[in-house]
């Protein structure tokens, strides 16, 4: 059982939960994610570590609502218990004194980009922060991904906040500039990651991305996570989610992450029916009952 | 000589058209008079040669003496003093390869039926309360602590061993559910989970510690363990890493390996969908490849999901089978097709990147091979292609490299199994001694005990003598 010691509402659909978790705390670096799941009957997820606070024994995990665990998951209050959380996983974030790193973190991404941008400083590179996001109450965390960066810039679809445009149009900038930058690690929805690499491709520049397959145990012992990577069938809970992004199978990865959108659009309805059907009970006591 | 009673009490079983709509136990289990006629027809010969074919050593003719008895809670004592699994063992060991092998009765007809007379007695005891337990052998608290890694059979029989001898166990287990394959791949039809959370109770009762959700290797480290205070390791971590086979379009939406299959389906209740969260996609028709138990047990999860047809895909034939004659039986008798010499070379797949097909070839046998077995060939030119929405890839696991690749001085075989003394199942690291599947690879339960329990001996040898084991 682990303790939800803060709720934040980042923006209407994404949240953020700071949970009691001594022993990731302590291990957890840039890059890794936790294993998640909210009851006994709950699907286990994954979801990165956002930031962690060794001394307060507590990990931060920050959420978009898309099916029914995180939206379930939203309901959450302080207070509240999440019944398993297993981490740290996956392969750490490579830091190291490369030069300059563009850092670009689409939509939630921003929340898995900022820990390895302020790593990426404290390794003393020179950072460069792109943020993007469809729309202006979609962003989160700007201050804090502009502090630990050298230059910053935001961008949304419909330019009501920051540059108009998406986030390819800043990277591919950044890359045409001389010197241009020693490394590229680009964190988002899969469509958002491929299109960063083909921007990267005719750079050679070395460009990381984290890949988000479907999950279930994230040890290695399923292999629900399987991407191809440079023609070879990798776990990404066990040698990834980081990967080279020029080498990444983006059409598996797609095909994959459809494969159980039938039901999981099913399971979203059947759960908002019920909350429709019990609103208050939904709201107040969902985790306090398992407490 | 007595004469000897050679009918062996049949175990009833639920009809096979009933069984394709549950997940209810097909095995109902003895009766009580049935259990004591079986019991009956156990002459307790002194040599009990029944025993030396038991890896744990239960005291077979004992056990049953109270049985007939009527002593049950006896029976439970002594049954529970060898064996801390008994509901596990009665139901999944492969007796007729142990035990009951070596029963001296079996030459002369259908040996005892130690395995269900196991099963009625632990069952007895989960329906009548738990009996006390008999006295330790030593209960003096020895102040020492043992870090066990991994539930499954070997952890839990090492740990109950461990904290009977008087120290202080923590099991570190990375699933939220402790029982190891007990838990995520034997499904609840041949071993409901009551049975295991009631054993994994017992073993937590002797005072060993669950630490549920600790990945040993990234959570912590043997390192830490060790200088958290642990005096001494065993490693019980299975054989959990999925095999594929590595072909064309393998990884199309629908084609699982049997781990990802079975833990869906059994641990996180995907047949339970959507009341349980975690889905699975099973189709009209589903192809298993494989011919061991994994195989048997991902084509009955499947007919039971609700698939219409369900085809075994295996490249030898029915002979060469690794899987039990028993579970072989129980599968054809609940409708699984078996596709003998036959094997896949490649699979198909729709624009949306879900598995449609599976192109096959036929295959003979040729000269036997390393294994004694006729080596499958292909017929040439048989290639043919099966519909199918669904394949579960049960070709075999390999034990998990996470826990030696960050555990310096654990010296690791080529196949990935973590060497160890056969006897000791001492490591090439001190204080780390290792056991079950992780370091045979794929295995039995039965063996996975023994192995947790020779190397708990020689922990506690080397905890009170401070000498290696
Ligand atoms: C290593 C890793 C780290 C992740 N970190 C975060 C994070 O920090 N914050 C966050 O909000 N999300 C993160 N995700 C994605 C998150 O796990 C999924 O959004 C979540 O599992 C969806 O669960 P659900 O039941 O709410 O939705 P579901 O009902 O399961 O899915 C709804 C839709 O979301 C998409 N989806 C399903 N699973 C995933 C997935 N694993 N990745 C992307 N899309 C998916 C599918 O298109 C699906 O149709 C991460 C994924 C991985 C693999
Ligand atoms: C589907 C299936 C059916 C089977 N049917 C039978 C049968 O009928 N009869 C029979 O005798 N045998 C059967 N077997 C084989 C038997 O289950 C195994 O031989 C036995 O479980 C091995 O026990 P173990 O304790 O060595 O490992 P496991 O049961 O595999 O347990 C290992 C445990 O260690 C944990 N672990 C692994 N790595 C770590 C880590 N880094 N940190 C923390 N924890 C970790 C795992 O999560 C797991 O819980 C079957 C196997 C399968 C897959
Ligand atoms: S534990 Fe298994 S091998 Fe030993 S007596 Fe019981 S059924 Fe036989
Ligand atoms: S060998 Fe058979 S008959 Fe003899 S004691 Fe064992 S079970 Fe009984
Ligand atoms: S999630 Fe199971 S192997 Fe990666």
């Amino acid at each position: 059982m682990h303790r939800i010691l803060r709720k934040e509402d980042l923006t209407p659909s994404v949240h953020l939960l700071e949970i009691e978790a001594p022993a990731i705390a302590r291990k957890a670096k840039a890059g890794q994610f936790v294993m998640v799941r909210l009851d006994e009957a709950g699907e286990r997820i994954p979801l990165t570590l956002a930031d962690w606070a060794p001394q307060a024994g507590s990990i931060t995990l920050v959420f978009l609502e898309v099916g029914r665990e995180t939206n379930m998951l939203a309901k959450l209050c302080a207070g509240d218990y999440l019944t398993d959380v297993a981490g740290p996983l996956g392969q750490p974030t490579h830091i190291e004194k490369f030069g300059t790193v563009v850092c670009v973190g689409g939509g939630v991404g921003v929340a898995a980009i900022a820990p390895i941008a302020r790593s990426m400083n404290e390794a003393g590179n020179r950072v460069v922060s792109i943020m993007g996001a469809r729309s202006s109450n979609l962003l989160f965390w700007e201050d804090r991904l502009k502090s630990v960066s050298h230059e910053f810039i935001v961008i949304t679809d419909d330019g009501s906040h920051g540059r108009h445009g998406v986030v390819t149009q800043p990277l591919k900038e950044v890359l045409e500039r001389a010197p241009g930058p020693d490394r590229v690690i680009a964190i988002g929805p899969a469509v958002m990651m491929k299109f960063c690499a083909l921007t990267a491709r005719p750079f050679s520049v070395k460009t990381i991305v984290s890949l988000n397959p479907i999950m279930v145990d994230g040890t290695g012992m399923c292999g629900s996570c399987r991407v191809s990577v440079a023609g070879q069938t990798r776990f990404a809970c066990l040698d990834g989610p980081d990967f080279d992004a020029q080498d990444v199978d983006w059409d598996l990865l797609l095909n994959r992450l459809r494969t159980y959108a039938d039901k999981e659009k099913q399971a979203l309805e059947m759960w908002r029916r019920q909350c429709a059907s019990a609103p208050a009970r939904e709201g107040e006591s969902s985790g306090h009952a398992q407490g | 000589m007595p004469r000897v009673d050679t009918h062996r009490e049949p175990m009833p079983k639920l009809e096979p058209s009933a069984r394709r709509e549950t997940f209810e136990e097909v095995a109902v289990g003895y009766e009580q008079a049935t259990a004591e006629h079986e019991a009956s027809r156990c002459i307790l010969c002194p040599r009990q040669p029944c025993v030396g074919g038991c890896p744990v050593g239960v005291d077979i003719p004992q056990f049953v003496k109270a049985l007939r008895e009527k002593d049950m809670p006896a029976a439970v004592r002594i049954l529970k003093s060898k064996n801390s699994l008994p509901g596990i063992c009665g139901r999944v060991c492969p007796q007729e390869s142990q035990c009951e092998r070596q029963c001296v009765i079996g030459k002369l007809g259908a040996p005892i039926a130690i395995g269900r007379l196991e099963r009625y007695v632990a069952d007895w005891e989960m329906a009548h309360g738990p009996v006390a337990a008999a006295a330790p052998t030593s209960s003096q608290p020895s102040g020492k602590r043992v870090a066990v890694v991994g539930s499954g059979p070997a952890g839990l029989t090492a740990s109950a061993d461990l904290a009977k001898s008087g120290h202080q166990v923590t099991i570190f287990e990375s699933l939220h559910t402790p029982g190891g394959v007990l838990a995520y791949g034997i499904p609840e039809f041949r071993l409901p989970q009551r049975i295991v959370k009631t054993e994994v109770e017992y073993v937590c009762s002797l005072g060993v510690e669950m630490r549920l959700n600790w990945v040993v290797g990234k959570t912590i480290t043997i390192d830490e363990i060790l200088s958290d205070g642990y005096q001494a390791v065993f490693l019980g971590t299975g054989a959990g890493l999925p095999q594929f086979l590595n072909l064309p379009g393998e990884n199309y939406g629908g084609i699982y390996s049997s781990n990802e299959f079975l833990t869906r389906i059994n641990l996180m209740k995907a047949y339970l969908f959507p009341s349980y969260r975690t889905p699975i996609n099973i189709g009209q028709v589903v192809a298993v490849i494989g011919g061991g138990n994994v195989a048997m047990d991902s084509a009955r999860c499947a007919l039971r999901s609700g698939a219409r047809e369900v085809y075994l895909v295996y490249r030898r034939s029915r002979t060469e089978m690794p899987a039990r004659e028993e579970e072989i039986e129980n599968a054809l008798e609940e409708g699984v097709i078996f596709k003998l010499l036959t094997n896949p070379r490649k699979f198909l797949g729709n624009d949306q990147g879900q598995v449609t097909g599976m192109e096959c070839v036929e295959m003979e046998l040729g000269e036997p091979d390393q294994s004694g077995r006729r080596r499958p060939v292909v017929k040439p030119g048989s290639e043919f292609v099966m519909k199918v929405d669904t394949v579960v890839v049960a070709v075999g696991t390999t034990p998990h490299p996470l826990v030696p690749s960050t555990t310096p001085g654990l010296t690791v075989s080529a196949h990935g199994t973590i060497a160890a003394d056969e006897g000791s199942g001492q490591t090439t690291r001190p204080a780390v001694w290792a056991g079950g599947d992780a370091t045979t690879g794929s295995a039995t339960v039965i063996s996975a005990m023994g192995a947790g329990r020779r190397a708990a001996a020689a922990i506690d040898h080397y905890l009170r003598k401070g000498t290696g084991g």
